[in-house]
């Protein structure tokens, strides 16, 4: 309990981030609803402030936008866990600490005597929170691995992709580790919330893979109730018939996505006859999907590939001939569940996002410029998600931390910088 | 009854045992986020209606093929550890019902679009007049305010808007979209996040608050190092198949076997070497060109053929162990089939677990990804359509027989004679 300051959820909480790569970013959300983080590197900086983009294009350790948009909020300090000075000092702070996040390989911190045996007798209600590629035991454990190597063993790039081509991930990763990072958010924020009536901490053990087969669509009960295996199929995806259904469609410059349906759902029966009736508007509608009956004729229990591609022959000729803005327009206005495929100049434009406040500009003062970055994941009206600093630069709250919360004396931390340390 | 008996099992070791969610949530993200307060020991009461139901119970897998809304897999899975009252809002008895779990709960959700809970009268500034802790969190697709703040849809188009379509696929074709709706399994890793600390928050200060998810914006922190690039150097980011700037060869390689598959990622000059000597250092991998990253990105596509040359006659298992064994990131690409029958890792954690549901009866489950050292999780299985209206109605409210009977008189609480004609809608 450090933060006098009481206006974010978890103000009153230390956060010690000893993770890597797209794995900080736990730490960073924690930061937003108001913690205290403090991310622990290596002296000389995280390996991961070598990954681009970097701002401007320059490469260099304290330009990495990788790096930035997963530690922006934290404060930094460098340690070396690895010399017993090092330890020293990680164990002090564990004493004014509420929470440890880790993502070295399974043993790694027990065999340094940092593991959660030795930090709980320090402070019994540290809750620990370790995330890992398998989780921490079992034949796989210390696997070598990465993010495509996650999108392999969850299940994800199997059912992802082009038949007639070797199986995706998606094009920007990573995004297994990244997202199972935000579930560790949530696994801590379980436990802390126990620990404020038992007063005791845990240990949180996190299975990158089996958070990625929590983003799996319905594949696991189509195996577990069909014996169907997913295929990967394109942009389509296979609906109860078994039939394909196009997602992605072509337009005027760029592409949609459509959610073209009927059935039971009263809503896309709706929508699916907006979507005629703008097509008639346009001359675009031949007469029998004027008198479709969009309930009985796609029922996705019995809907056949014939009827769908049918559909889809008149649908792609019309969308071809209308733009992205028109589809973001007047396609959703018309009750029509369409969404035009955003660019990344498209986002950043987009008047949604701007209207709420999404782009936040943070001020770097050493690059004399602000740099944009994605605002609060939520919003909270008592407790507003806040961005109160840029990353730190490699050692940046060495003297803040060390010299003045802890009272290293100045003597003291100079050795320790020598000996490496720090 | 079956509520009791797990009320029980859930104050002794769930860390959330105690919390009241009224869950007004449907389709996948919502109920996808209350899920993990219900399978952590929350009581979770998820309102739902036969005269409309939840599109996820009108999408198949169905036990024997038979379509029905209490006979399919996917809807228990996303609602798991929920108990199902049957409510029918738009009737005046339904909205009375309604209120009452309002005032008994800690926690509202709701996934509809921002503007029905309005229109029912359930909106936050109504439901703080009579509950004024509450805690009520929104999701939806693009947020509860902004000019496009009505607007409704799935985790498909919100993956388009939020911009992962765009970058997804090869480059020499159109985007390829995530085989699912992507933010809806996204945003609920944020969402919960944000309850749970409105409830410490509230526990430290008796305040309540409102929760707006945007599940384009939260799902959007996964893109947030290559939306910088756009702001900072102005690059706009296309599909690259399987690449990474900064590894080579990082692809999935063809496998003995039917569409078997094995990834293999290299990031260091050391990966390189050592996975040339693996491959017994045939005559090829000794080029110059290919010793260091840049040589190899450059040649990326024909050492791709190399290099599938040697994995081709050997199984996925083979090339994942040989590797790994040297330090080289590499895994099998797993079907589903592979993941759920084959991974002996998987089994030794005990990830998927079966579960009895009233009506499909035992059936696989996705466990939670995570453990606690302490604390257990109460998972049960996601409920049929109505299945715990005498326990929600009767055990948590404290409805008489009589009342309930008048409930379904009225309309208010609805039965399996109000479902419409079954058609599937996924």
């Amino acid at each position: 309990m450090n933060l006098s300051n009481d206006s974010g959820a978890l103000s009153p909480y230390r956060v010690l981030d000893l993770t890597e790569g797209a794995l900080a970013l736990c730490g960073k959300l924690l930061a937003d609803l108001g913690a205290d983080v403090i991310k622990v590197e290596k002296p000389g900086g995280d390996t991961s402030r070598t990954i681009g983009p970097f701002y401007q294009d320059i490469p260099h350790s304290e330009k990495s936008l990788f790096w930035w948009a997963y530690n922006v909020n934290k404060r930094g300090i460098t340690l070396d866990i690895e010399t017993s000075d090092g330890q020293e000092i990680l164990k002090k702070l564990v004493r004014t600490s509420d929470f440890l996040i880790e993502s070295f390989p399974p043993g790694y911190l027990d065999a340094l005597g940092l593991g959660f045996g030795s930090l709980a007798s320090i402070n019994p209600s540290i809750i620990v929170a370790s995330i890992t590629p398998y989780g921490q035991a079992g034949p796989k454990a210390n696997n070598p691995w990465c993010d495509l190597t996650a999108w392999a063993s969850c299940g994800a790039a199997y059912i992802t992709g082009d038949i007639d081509r070797p199986p995706l991930c998606m094009g920007f990763i990573p995004q297994i580790s990244a997202q199972a990072a935000s579930e560790l958010m949530t696994a801590i924020l379980i436990a802390h919330y126990e620990r404020e009536l038992s007063n005791e901490g845990q240990h949180i053990d996190l299975s990158i893979q089996e958070s990625g087969i929590g983003v799996l669509q319905a594949t696991v009960e189509m195996w577990d109730l069909a014996k169907l295996d997913y295929k990967r199929s394109g942009d389509r995806w296979i609906t109860t018939s078994g039939a394909a259904r196009r997602l992605a469609f072509k337009c005027k410059d760029g592409y949609g996505i459509l959610l073209q349906g009927g059935g039971g759902s009263v809503r896309m029966v709706r929508a699916s006859q907006s979507l005629v009736e703008w097509m008639s508007e346009c001359d675009m509608a031949p007469n029998w999907l004027k008198n479709f009956d969009w309930a009985n004729e796609y029922d996705a229990d019995t809907l056949s590939q014939e009827t769908i591609d049918r559909v889809e022959t008149c649908i792609e000729g019309f969308l071809l001939t209308r733009t992205k803005q028109e589809i973001y327009k007047e396609g959703w206005d018309r009750g029509i569940m369409i969404a035009p495929v955003k660019t990344m100049e498209d986002i950043a434009s987009d008047e949604q996002l701007i209207a709420r406040g999404f782009w936040q500009k943070i001020e770097h003062p050493e690059l004399e410029a602000s740099v944009t970055y994605c605002g609060p994941f939520v919003k909270m009206s008592e407790t507003p998600l806040t961005s109160r600093r840029r990353p730190p630069l490699i050692g940046e709250h060495n003297l803040e931390i060390y010299a003045e919360e802890m009272q290293i004396p100045k003597e003291t931390l100079a050795i320790l910088k020598s000996s490496g340390a720090i | 009854m079956i509520g009791e008996a797990l009320d029980k099992r859930a104050k002794s070791k769930s860390p959330l045992s105690g919390v009241k969610v009224a869950s007004f949530c449907w389709m996948a993200a919502g109920p996808l986020t209350a899920r993990y307060l219900g399978m952590w020991g929350a009581t979770v009461v998820r309102i739902e209606s036969h005269t409309r139901p939840d599109l996820v119970r009108l999408q198949g897998p169905y036990r024997n093929g038979e379509p029905g809304v209490d006979n399919n897999a996917w809807f228990p899975t996303v609602n798991s550890s929920c108990y199902s009252a049957s409510i029918n809002i738009q009737t005046p008895k339904g909205k009375e019902l309604a209120w009452k779990l309002i005032r008994w709960a800690d926690v509202v959700a709701s996934s509809f679009s921002p503007g029905q809970m309005e229109k029912w009268g359930l909106g936050y500034e109504e439901v703080r007049k009579v509950n004024p802790e509450v805690i009520y969190y929104r999701s939806s697709q693009l947020g509860a305010s902004g000019p496009n703040k009505t607007r409704a849809g799935s985790g498909y188009e919100a993956a388009a808007m939020a911009g992962f379509t765009h970058i997804s696929g090869w480059p020499d074709r159109g985007p390829v979209p995530y085989t699912g709706a992507y933010t809806d399994f996204i945003s609920p890793r944020f969402g919960a996040a944000a309850i749970l600390a409105a409830l410490a928050y509230r526990r430290r200060t008796g305040k309540g608050q409102e929760i707006d998810e945007s599940q384009a914006e939260s799902a959007s922190y996964l893109l947030a190092p290559v939306i910088m690039d756009y702001f900072a150097n102005g690059r706009i980011y296309e599909r690259q198949g399987n690449a990474l700037p900064y590894a080579s060869p990082h692809a999935f390689f063809p496998c003995k076997g039917d569409d078997c598959w094995c990834a293999i990622a290299v990031f260091s000059d050391t990966h390189w070497k050592d996975l040339c000597r693996i491959m017994g250092n045939p005559e090829w991998s000794r080029k110059e060109q290919y010793r260091n990253l840049l040589g190899r990105k450059q040649w990326e596509d024909e050492i791709y053929d190399l290099v599938a040359q040697w994995t081709r006659i050997r199984t996925a298992e083979e090339v994942e162990s040989l590797l790994t064994a040297s330090g080289i990131p590499a895994s099998v690409v797993e079907s589903t089939s592979y993941l759920m029958e084959n991974d002996s890792h998987l089994k030794s954690r005990g990830f998927f677990r079966n579960i009895k549901h009233s009506v499909i009866g035992d059936h696989i489950n996705r466990g939670p990804a995570f453990k606690f050292s302490r604390s257990e999780d109460c998972q049960f299985s996601g409920p049929a359509l109505g299945e715990h209206n005498e326990y929600v109605f009767k055990e948590l409210l404290g409805m008489t027989d009589e009342e309930m009977a008048e409930g379904i008189k009225e309309g208010g609480i609805t039965t399996n004679a109000d479902l419409p004609p079954m058609k599937g809608a996924f």
